[in-house]
């Protein structure tokens, strides 16, 4: 009976062997790569990989990620591989890691593919790619849970969304990317995210994801609110003809700081806390607006 | 500028020769210093190549990591250290170095655009589109970086070969290549305005990386150097003639045209073999020259091999240096070329002005 059981086991085992068995992966970039394994080391190259890789569970199979990855704490332990554009190659070969995830835009990967690694190239933009992402690490990772997480995450936006006051939503919002001026455009997960809160984006769609734009614009079309990160407000006031905004005058800005910001341009397993960071900018925003209306 | 010019009929000595072949020997051995040096420095220290003939893993980084790219940063910094002796020779000016005539601003800009195509901004929702997919296999991807490159650099050039109206005029020349410069680099800013993933991208390339050199990237930029080495010692009498102007060099009978243009396709080649694989690397071929003429005072010809040696050297040691500095995560190399090349010059220009009083 016992010894039964144990073939059964190991007859099981091999099934599952050869389901995973040559798993192929095709990534952001349409490369394809056969995994034999679940891979046990990873190397992670951007961010928001690195914090999905964690939130499915599998943080301790990291070995290494790129000096910007922050997130969750335990990463911050880990080796660092320097910047995903421009990783220390050799690095990352001595980890011998199963696999290297890193965005579409480094030129690493061809080296590293070269030198004999698997490389998964993922760069999420939206949420959609989001959830592919997401999804193919699961699969990848051979862990289960992708759904649940992704589920989890929805749900998290969605309680988000539903803490907005009514008098919050219908915000039009300026997001300030960078100081060039670059704005969060429309298509991009930023824009979705505002989008799920009830906001308008006050970026029209043919600008494009980042468009930089001229500070003109934004006067002429005189957001409600405006979103910046924190080194950019200060200077806001005093760019010509700002300083008559409406948000301006009445104080309807939101500062983020380095790690809101970080949270907020990442389309990962934070994304709640996104949605928060932002629905309790718009909410705080929107009860000045009743003083200022008031006074 | 006739105190920092390399003046070279006047400043042959007799006893050039011996010192020439001394100091040629001496580069070398240090070169091979500076790469063995290169094989036992990086993230898993002198460790790796200890273990190098039992490890696999130790083996691959040593062979195929750092070799290449010790030897690769050599070749590259040797290119362009050519590539600069060359335009100082060519257009009679100190200052020249090897992307005066357009080839960084043409190279950037192709590299921009094959990001711009192929890979950063096309990214949608995780799907990618289908030029994105043709841009997948590894050998087009990188045909499609190193290649944009050189054919970019190649293209600056021509484009100002062409506003200059030929090679006739060195004055037209540089200014065409300043002009050329500037226009290009505006329109990489309106590519990289429309695609701002772009920018980011471009960093690693403006900044100089020596760390994605592999052994195919050392392959050709051997390939491109051994040939050109001979043919700019050929045109060497060329570069001694201009020195003493252009009437002079025309009275001694030389063709001039099709020499200035053969030269210049020297500099051109050197340049964007050098750029493809490295990106923008600067000053080794702006100080390699200078470093070369204050070791010995001789004519064109060893002056070419030996600014060849000194800035083959030269970024070798700054491709040790860049893994050192913050190991084990590394300093583009072009930033430090900068820093160094940068204190290099302000040091050699007090020390003349020092001479001069």
């Amino acid at each position: 009976m016992r010894r039964t059981l144990r073939w059964l086991t190991v007859l099981l085992a091999l099934f599952a062997g050869a389901a995973w068995a040559g798993h192929v992966v095709t990534d952001d970039a349409g490369q394809t790569t056969r995994f034999d394994a679940a891979p046990a080391r990873i190397v992670s190259l951007l961010p928001s990989l690195t914090e999905t890789v964690c939130a499915l569970g599998a943080c301790d199979r990291l070995v290494g990620v790129d000096r910007y990855s922050n997130w969750p704490e335990p990463v911050k332990t880990l080796p660092q591989m320097g910047g995903g554009l421009d990783p220390n190659v050799e690095a990352v070969v001595a980890l011998r890691p199963d696999v290297v995830l890193i965005g579409t835009s480094s030129r690493a990967s061809v080296r590293l593919r070269a030198l004999g690694l698997k490389v998964v190239a993922l760069e999420p933009k939206t949420r959609a790619a989001m959830r592919h992402t997401t999804t193919l690490l699961g699969e990848l990772l051979q862990v289960g849970g992708a759904a649940e997480l992704l589920a989890r995450i929805d749900a998290g936006v969605q309680a988000a969304a539903d803490r907005m006051p009514p008098a919050a939503r219908g915000q039009r919002v300026y997001y300030e990317v960078t100081p060039a001026p670059h704005a969060a455009g429309r298509s991009t997960f930023i824009d979705e995210l505002m989008q799920a809160l009830g906001l308008v984006n006050i970026i029209d769609a043919e600008l494009g994801p980042y468009p930089r734009i001229n500070p003109e614009l934004v006067v002429r079309l005189d957001p409600d609110l405006i979103m910046v990160s924190q080194q950019g407000a200060a200077e806001l006031a005093r760019r010509p003809g700002w300083a008559k905004l409406r948000a301006l005058r009445q104080g309807r800005v939101c500062e983020f700081n380095a790690a809101e910001r970080d949270i907020l341009v990442r389309p990962g397993p934070r994304m709640p806390e996104a949605a928060r960071l932002m629905a309790d900018c718009a909410s705080h925003s929107a009860s000045s607006k009743k003083e200022a209306g008031g006074a | 500028m006739p105190t920092l010019a390399p003046t070279a009929l006047d400043a042959a000595p007799p006893r050039a020769a011996p010192r020439v072949l001394w100091l040629a020997f001496t580069l070398i051995v240090l070169s091979l210093l500076a790469l063995a040096w290169g094989a036992s420095v990086g993230s898993t220290g002198f460790d790796s190549l200890r273990r190098a003939f039992d490890d696999p893993a130790a083996a691959q980084i040593v062979w195929d990591i750092r070799l290449p790219r010790t030897l690769g940063a050599w070749l590259a910094g040797a290119l362009l250290a050519l590539a600069g002796a060359v335009a100082q020779g060519l257009f009679r000016n100190p200052l020249a170095d090897p992307f005066l005539l357009g080839s960084a601003s043409g190279a950037a800009l192709a590299v921009a655009l094959a990001y711009a195509a192929l890979g950063v901004g096309g990214m949608v929702a995780g799907g990618g589109s289908v030029a994105l997919l043709q841009a997948a296999s590894p050998w087009l991807a990188r045909l499609g970086f190193t290649g944009a490159a050189f054919l970019g650099a190649l293209g600056g050039v021509l484009l100002a070969l062409m506003l200059a109206r030929g090679v006739q005029q060195t004055l037209r020349l540089l200014l065409a290549g300043v002009v050329v410069g500037f226009v290009l680099g505006a329109v990489r800013d309106l590519v990289q305005l429309a695609q701002p993933d772009v920018l980011q991208a471009m960093q690693g390339f403006t900044l100089g990386i020596t760390g994605f050199v592999g052994w195919g990237g050392c392959a050709v930029m051997a390939a491109v150097l051994a040939p050109l080495m001979v043919l700019a010692w050929a045109l060497a009498r060329v570069l001694d003639a201009l020195a003493l102007g252009e009437a002079t060099a025309l009275s001694l009978g030389l063709p001039l045209g099709p020499l200035r243009a053969l030269l210049v396709g020297v500099l051109a080649l050197a340049t964007g073999a050098a750029v493809a694989q490295t990106g923008l690397i600067g000053f080794v071929g702006l100080v390699a020259p200078h470093l070369a003429r204050s070791l010995v005072r001789c004519t064109h010809g060893p002056l070419l091999l030996l600014s060849t040696l000194v800035g083959g050297l030269l970024l070798a040691l700054a491709d040790v240096a860049s893994r050192l500095v913050i190991a084990p995560q590394e300093l583009p190399v072009g930033v430090l070329t900068a820093v160094l090349g940068g204190a290099y010059l302000l040091w050699l220009m007090n020390r003349r002005a020092g001479g001069a009083r």
